[in-house]
This record gives C-alpha cells, sequence and structure tokens, in this order.
C-alpha cells in the first residue's frame, strides 16, 4: 500500500513527464479497443450477412463444383438427393443451379454466372419469390452492383448466351424484374439468378443442382453420396483470413503508439533510478529489502498504465460508444474486392478484448519498468545514500 | 390436264437439278479441303474502338495443325498446336505451354471473334448434321444454294447452320449460326474467291458475333499452297518450344 501512495506522490509530482507518457499509453488503449473493435464488428457483421445471404446452415456442393475453378462448372451438376425433396418442398433448403453464360449489355460482352434458384426457398434473403414474369417472358434478376456495372436497371430485357449440358448454344432475352441490395458481393457481382425450374429446362439439367444451401430447421445428414458439405469454419475460411491479415496491419499502427510509450515509461524508469539514488540508498538503510525497494520503482512505472486507463476511459469510452453507435462508412469500392462488407461498419468491443487489451498494457508497462529496476538489487546502499554514481 | 403434266414435269426437272444437302456439302469438301496445306494470313480484330492485326503462318495436316505468330511484337513467337481434339499454346512472355481445355476453349482467340473451340472445330458437317437444300437464292450477285443444316447429334456447338453455297463454284459465301432458340449468333462472309490451283478459295473470311459491337474479324489469307510435305516435327509439342 505505501508502495502505491509512493508512487502515486512521484508519479504526479512528475507532472509534465507524467502527463505526456499517460496521454500517449492512453491513445494506445483507445487505439488497440477500437481497431480490433472495428474488425471484430466488421467480422461479426460480415458472418451474420454471409449467413443471411450465401451460406446459410451450411452448404452441399456436388462432388465437382470448386468456386476457384471455373472449368470444373461444366461437370458441377448432379440430381438432387431423394432425402433432400422434403426440406426443399418446405423451403428450407435452397436449390442452386450455375453455369457460366455471358451477357450482351449494349453490345458488350460479359461473362458471367447464371444461377437457378427454387423460388419458394427461404433459407437465404435472395429474393427468390419475385421472380415472376408475365406469359412469354423469363424473369431474371440481378443485385445493385451487377445492375451497376452492367448499367442495368428492373424493367430492361437482357440478351443472355449459355451452353446445355451438351455444350450447344443457346441465347434468349431475358426481362430484370428485380435488382435486389445486399452486403455479400458473393450473390451479386457478375450473376444473374433466374427460377431453378427454368435453368433445370434451358441447360437441359432437370432435376439437378450445383449446390444446395441447408436451411436451419432443415434436419440433414452431413454424410451424403455424391455431395460434398461445407460447414460455416470451411465456409468463413477465407473471411477470417482477409480480417486476420488487416488486423495484423492494424496492429503495426497501435503497436507503434504502445511502444513509444514504453519506450517512454523504460526512459523515465532508468533516469529515476539515475537520479534517485539517495532515496534508494535512504529506504535500504531504514529497512527496506532491495527486492522491497525494486517493487516500489516496478509500481510507480506501472502507475503509468492505470492512469493511462483513466485517462482513455474518460474520453475513450463517450467516443467508442458513439461510434460503435453511427458506425464508419466504409471507403468506396470496398464491397467490390468481393469481401462482404456493409456500407457502414459498426465496431463491437467485446468484453475479451476490452480485458484483453487492459492486461497486455498492463503487463507491458510492469515488464518495461521492471527492467531498468533490476539495477537497484546490485546498489551498494552506502555509496547510493551518498549519491555515487554506480 | 395437259397444264398439269407440263407442271409436272417441269418440276420433277427443276428437283433434278437441285443436288441434295449431303451432294453440296461432299462438293465443297472436294473443293475445300486437301491433306496438307500451309497458309500465310493475318487476322484483323475490330474492336468497338479500334482494330489490330495479328499475323501468322500455319501447317495444317488433316485434323492437326501448326500455329506461329509473326505479328504484332507482343503476339510475335507464340505457337499453337492442334492435335486432334487437343490444342496447346507456347507463349514466349511466360515461357510456358499450356493445354486449353474446358472452359478455357470457351474463350475468345486473341480477343477475336473466333473461339479456341470454333478453331477445333470438326469442319466434317456430314457427320453432325443433317443437311437439306432448301431454296436457290441470288447472294451478291451469286446464284446460290441455300443449305440448312440440323444437328443430327446432341453434342454440337450449334443447333442450326445455314450456307450459302455458289451453285458454280461450289464454295460457301456465308455461313450462319443458330442458337437452339433460333436466334442468330455468329455469321461467316467468304470474299474475294480466286482460283488458287485448282481450288476455290476465298481470301478474305470476315466472322462476326452477331451478339455484340464491334465490325467483327477478318482473317485475310496472304499466301495459300496445297498438298504441302509438312515435316513430322512439326506437328509434335516438341515444336512449341
Amino acid at each position: 500500500m505505501i508502495a502505491i501512495k509512493l508512487a502515486i506522490r512521484n508519479l504526479l509530482g512528475a507532472g509534465l513527464r507524467t502527463s505526456l507518457i499517460v496521454i500517449v499509453l492512453s491513445v494506445a488503449y483507445f487505439l488497440i479497443i477500437f481497431m480490433n473493435g472495428l474488425y471484430q464488428g466488421w467480422e461479426r457483421q460480415a458472418k451474420i450477412d454471409m449467413k443471411a445471404w450465401e451460406v446459410g446452415e451450411g452448404q452441399y456442393w456436388q462432388e465437382n463444383f470448386d468456386p476457384y475453378d471455373p472449368i470444373t462448372l461444366v461437370d458441377a451438376h448432379a440430381a438432387v438427393p431423394e432425402l433432400f425433396l422434403p426440406a426443399v418442398r418446405a423451403g428450407n433448403a435452397a436449390v442452386i443451379l450455375y453455369t457460366q453464360a455471358t451477357i450482351y449489355p449494349e453490345g458488350r460482352m460479359l461473362g458471367i454466372q447464371l444461377k437457378g434458384i427454387n423460388r419458394g426457398q427461404t433459407v437465404i434473403k435472395i429474393p427468390s419469390s419475385r421472380l415472376t414474369a408475365p406469359e412469354g417472358e423469363i424473369p431474371a434478376m440481378i443485385g445493385s452492383r451487377m445492375a451497376k456495372s452492367a448499367k442495368l436497371k428492373e424493367g430492361d430485357d437482357i440478351l443472355i448466351r449459355w451452353r446445355d449440358v451438351n455444350g450447344t448454344f443457346d441465347a434468349t432475352e431475358f426481362r430484370i424484374v428485380s435488382v435486389f441490395s445486399t452486403s455479400v458481393p458473393a450473390v451479386d457481382v457478375g450473376q444473374v439468378w433466374i427460377p431453378l425450374e427454368i435453368m433445370q429446362q434451358i441447360t437441359g439439367m432437370t432435376g439437378e443442382a450445383t449446390m444446395i444451401v441447408r436451411g436451419r430447421k432443415a434436419d440433414l445428414p452431413v454424410e451424403v453420396p455424391g455431395w460434398k458439405f461445407r460447414d460455416h469454419a470451411f465456409l468463413f475460411a477465407d473471411l477470417d483470413a482477409i480480417i486476420r491479415t488487416k488486423s495484423i496491419g492494424g496492429s503495426i499502427f497501435y503497436g507503434i503508439m504502445l511502444a513509444l510509450a514504453l519506450l517512454a515509461i523504460f526512459d523515465t524508469q532508468v533516469l529515476s533510478i539515475f537520479r534517485r539514488q539517495r532515496e534508494i540508498g535512504t529506504y535500504i538503510s531504514m529497512g527496506m529489502t532491495r527486492r522491497q525497494v525494486v517493487g516500489l520503482f516496478t509500481v510507480e512505472g506501472a502507475m503509468h498504465a492505470v492512469l493511462a486507463l483513466v485517462v482513455a476511459a474518460i474520453y475513450g469510452v463517450p467516443l467508442l460508444l458513439y461510434l460503435q453507435r453511427t458506425g464508419m462508412a466504409m471507403p468506396e469500392g470496398t464491397d467490390e474486392f468481393g469481401i462482404a462488407a456493409a456500407e457502414r461498419l459498426f465496431p463491437y468491443y467485446s468484453t475479451a478484448l476490452i480485458l484483453g487489451t487492459v492486461l497486455l498494457v498492463m503487463i507491458a508497462t510492469t515488464i518495461v519498468s521492471y527492467m531498468p529496476a533490476r539495477k537497484i538489487s546490485k546498489m551498494n546502499p552506502n555509496d547510493a545514500i551518498r549519491g555515487k554514481i554506480q | 390436264m395437259i397444264r398439269i403434266s407440263v407442271l409436272l414435269v417441269l418440276t420433277a426437272s427443276v428437283l433434278s437439278a437441285q443436288p441434295s444437302g449431303k451432294e453440296v456439302l461432299e462438293r465443297i469438301d472436294a473443293n475445300m479441303s486437301s491433306d496438307s496445306r500451309y497458309v500465310k494470313s493475318k487476322m484483323v480484330i475490330h474492336g468497338a474502338r479500334s482494330s489490330r492485326t495479328i499475323e501468322s503462318e500455319s501447317w495444317i495436316q488433316g485434323k492437326s495443325a501448326f500455329t506461329e505468330y509473326l505479328a504484332p511484337a507482343r503476339e510475335k513467337g507464340t505457337k499453337m498446336l492442334k492435335l486432334e481434339d487437343k490444342l496447346w499454346i507456347f507463349s514466349p512472355a511466360t515461357d510456358r505451354t499450356i493445354q486449353i481445355s474446358g472452359h478455357m476453349l470457351r474463350q475468345s482467340v486473341m480477343g477475336s471473334d473466333l473461339s479456341y473451340e470454333d478453331m477445333l472445330d470438326d469442319p466434317n458437317l456430314t457427320d453432325k448434321y443433317d443437311a437439306v437444300v432448301t431454296v436457290s437464292e441470288t447472294y451478291r450477285e451469286t446464284d446460290c444454294w441455300i443449305v440448312e443444316m440440323h444437328a443430327r447429334t446432341v453434342d454440337v456447338a450449334y443447333q442450326m447452320r445455314k450456307l450459302w453455297v455458289d451453285k458454280k463454284r461450289y464454295i460457301p459465301l456465308k455461313e450462319e449460326l443458330y442458337a437452339k432458340s433460333g436466334k442468330l449468333l455468329k455469321k461467316t462472309e467468304l470474299t474475294d474467291i480466286k482460283l488458287r490451283g485448282s481450288r476455290w478459295y476465298p481470301g478474305r473470311i470476315t466472322f462476326k458475333d452477331m451478339l455484340k459491337k464491334g465490325g467483327g474479324t477478318e482473317f485475310i489469307v496472304s499466301e495459300i499452297r496445297f498438298e504441302v510435305k509438312i515435316p513430322e516435327y512439326l506437328l509434335t509439342k516438341a515444336a512449341l518450344r
């Protein structure tokens, strides 16, 4: 207790020097929590959106399907297994059939993925129920990014060319009946959605699918012959990797702030021990053990982190809460990289993040405070009390 | 009664003059096909904004062909080898040989209106199509038979083809390729037809993807020699490097 009292008195006595260290350290606290909160918020939001729009409760891929290899699409289709049919009929499984196709907006040639989806599905938020059109028209639906890049809008007719299951060309006009908005580019960029039964009919793949998205209420086995089940860990792996990379990049930024503060604490400790040799000698001669004196100086250094925490809380808590409520606008074009990202990003500060940050800064500060203080244990008290440089 | 008889006789004589679709295709093959040939050509690709020219020379033997690109500098040294239904490309920039297969076959050849698959297309149409001479028509001031070809097998790229064939020289002047829906997809025009040796052959072939903008792709024959002796090594993968 005496160590804490002395530490506070000494720190407050140091005035400007303590203030500068505490401010820099408080900024480090703020930045660590804010930036990690931002990435956690992005990850949380992206996963919620991906589940809602794309991955559902996992996906069954036809065994030849590889989303990174468009060549596999030609052979990536098979009859929907019988055991899926009750879930499909109840709307608890979304059946999707893929093929490569080409559209010609204003005579330009654009490669796309033509996707058929069952209208009655309620598993993902693709508004498949809107895929209706009057007799003689074939309905199609696109996302807002696709609409922007191809300069298309609701009510437009679009010429699509594709190949059927045997490789024979076919082409006809489709009517854009809906343009939906989503934060998940994976169901938007370069894609045109049409009703599943029309897709199966025009490609000659009757009753077939490339992928089946499992709904929450669907009771389906993981192992299905000819199909590979992809769980959330697999489907979110790319997102996790991107966020991890971004997070490491961001840590350099707040790492510099933290390093500056720790360096300042280290310097302060070295200077204190050099300048306060008489005081150290007095403590020892008055009966304090060397260990107690080392502890006193270590606590003094570590108190910077406590004061910084108080300062960071004063300006940081309102600011972090404000940012959590209003969110931050993502830079223009972020979604074109193919990563799920909403227009505004809302940071998420978990208890683990806050406690972890406090613990990290406290431990780091204690270590850099202890390191110079170790010299005290080697001091000769007689020389120290005389102020002799050791 | 006499009138009807005359009409029947006339109709019969007209029908007998009209060859079958198969006959027309065989006559085309007899005129244009050869066991081997050497072609030096220019491919002019007319894009929406600009045009570019690619020069090449090819050695063709049966279903195999070797092509080397000569110009522009960017494409110079690129080589292409077609053996039956397989296609390889050697790019000097990457010093790599890659096989064009699967979906890549559907990509455009150097930005032209031709796909790699079009290049691999088996010219023997009689195996896969039922050909019928539908009508006689004057096209580019030439009397032509119009031959409609409907796919007999399902594994063809185009469900229907239509050929305008010169009645005298038995050379196609135009070809149209249709989708299953009946939509016109591609058009090929053969012009500058000259007698080269004993064969009538076009000096210029224009390919046009009818769904996209642009002036199409012109294939200009600078030099052609038939029944040439092609060294064996040229039609092997070793020749690519």
